[in-house]
């Protein structure tokens, strides 16, 4: 049999650097950096004080009280941008075959601040059991399929794939998989991600895995950058409606690109720390390229994992550098999360949509705060440091690498007209 | 109104998001007010905080209305 062809035809974002995907898509081209002091708890205690959080987000604008209060922030960020991917799709009345539709979302963590709010409350009140009934249904990961699949009618395939900080990028995956073998016509997929909060931010700082300039949160962030000293956590998250490309031409839907690629693999070496050869993000690049039908020269822009982390980012390009030769000086490479900080489980959907607009506005977004060169890396790579390029831009790839060793890479096509 | 009826409509509509003039005492949570079983076994847990008592499961069972939580309230709050 032969595969249906899936193309991205809506999309929503909600993040550290912009409320909505224009917003979020302008800032990341002028280089903008999400990073401020924490809000969300009090982190004086903290080794990290700051982060990339959410800003201006009133969520009663989008979501009625009464239903916010059931729902975990992470499930809140989802509602928020399916609300404006959908609309953004404009699926005219009845062009939806609902039990076609499907939700497959991707989240890390899921639930934390819940988890956390209902066991202090416990600990606070003598450990005197009057959990809140809703307190299983908001915290676990599946509440945002769960909710959005409710919202819009949606009653074909819904879940949640979980793969730390590859799990947005499963969704999409998965999504493209189930489209390609026409079990779905639609899906909203991507991915969100909350936690910004006490044990999140405490968490990540005993792993030694967060930075910890407090000093000067904006530079924070700096892959690729001899003096970077962990990630920066982010929270929000990004909605992409897949469509099977027939479906989306019948409708006459706008089309924003082609989702070509999935490759996954795994390290199978440590439960935090990348394969010190980059043998996993080796074989997920080359698995991506693969499953697209296409040569490694024909890709125009990779937006990296690049957490900022000492250990990472090196190792990532390392693969990079193995995989395409001759042609890796030729590709912009960029991580985005000097800008966004990292949104774990949300990360691989707001990079999907920075991928997919550099393919409309054939623009790649830069590695902001790049200041003193990593003589471990080879300053013949173009890691678009400090300033967008514009560029031809028609095959984009984005990486995400998570906890536990999964990696997960997608390709994105400029759809010719 | 009681000041524990008073305090039980506010609850209410707090915790339902529904009109103060739609709490009247006939007013059953789940097919007047909009209340699904969930929200109904978090009323009652709001209060048993509210008024510092445990109820029952059983007498729990019998609180369906306004009225009835108000009336259970006014008797066994000391």
């Amino acid at each position: 049999m032969s595969f249906k062809r899936v193309v991205i035809t809506g999309m929503g974002a909600l993040t550290p650097i912009g409320n909505d995907v224009s917003t979020y898509w302008k800032n990341l081209v002028a280089g903008v950096s999400g990073a401020a002091p924490i809000t969300r708890f009090d982190a004086e205690k903290f080794r990290t004080k700051f982060a990339c959080e959410v800003k201006g987000l009133d969520i009663h604008d989008y979501i009625p009280r009464q239903e916010a209060r059931k729902m975990d922030p992470f499930t809140q960020y989802a509602v928020i941008v399916s609300d404006e991917a959908m609309k953004d799709a404009g699926f005219g009345e009845g062009s939806l075959n609902l039990d076609k539709a499907g939700v497959i979302w991707g989240s890390g963590i899921g639930g934390l601040k819940t988890f956390e709010d209902e066991v202090l409350n416990f600990a606070a009140n003598n450990m005197t059991p009057r959990f809140n009934p809703f307190f299983i249904p908001k915290m676990i990961a599946d509440s945002a399929s769960g909710v959005l699949s409710i919202r819009h009618g949606f009653r074909g395939p819904t879940f949640i794939t979980v793969s730390a900080c590859a799990s947005a990028t499963n969704a999409l995956i998965d999504a493209f998989n189930y489209i390609r073998l026409g079990m779905m016509d639609v899906c909203i997929s991507g991915g969100s991600e909350a936690a910004v909060t006490c044990a999140g931010v405490g968490g990540f700082n005993a792993l030694k895995a967060l930075s910890e300039r407090n000093d000067s949160p904006q530079t924070a962030s700096r892959p690729y950058d001899k003096d970077r000293d962990g990630f920066v956590l982010g929270e929000g998250g990004a909605a992409i409606i897949l469509e099977e490309y027939e479906h989306a031409k019948a409708r006459g839907a706008k089309i924003y690109a082609e989702m070509v690629g999935a490759g996954m693999s795994s390290d199978a070496y440590h439960i935090t720390a990348p394969h010190p050869d980059g043998l996993g993000a080796y074989n997920v690049i080359k698995n991506v390229v693969e499953s697209a039908g296409i040569k490694p020269e024909q890709i125009d822009y990779i937006n990296t994992h690049g957490t900022s982390t000492p250990l990472g980012d090196p190792q990532e390009l390392k693969a990079i550098e193995q995989f395409f030769g001759d042609h890796a000086p030729k590709i912009n490479i960029s991580s985005t999360k000097s800008m966004t900080g990292h949104l774990l489980g949300g990360a691989g959907a707001i990079e999907a949509a920075a991928c997919i607009m550099a393919i409309q506005d054939q623009i790649v977004p830069p590695t902001i705060n790049h200041f003193t060169a990593d003589p471990t890396i080879n300053p013949d790579l173009n890691l678009t440091f400090n300033k967008a390029q514009k560029r031809q831009v028609n095959y984009a790839l984005s990486n995400t690498f998570g906890f536990g060793g999964h990696n997960a890479s997608v390709i994105f096509k400029k759809l010719e007209s | 109104m009681s000041a524990i009826a008073e305090r039980v409509k506010q609850i209410i509509v707090e915790k339902l998001g529904v009109e103060e003039s739609e709490v009247t005492q006939e007013a059953n949570f789940q097919n007047d007010l909009g209340a699904d079983s969930l929200d109904t076994v978090e009323l009652i847990m709001e209060f048993e905080k509210e008024f510092n008592l445990s109820i029952p499961d059983d007498q729990a069972e019998n609180i369906g209305t306004v009225g009835q939580a108000v009336a259970y309230l006014e008797e066994n709050v000391k």
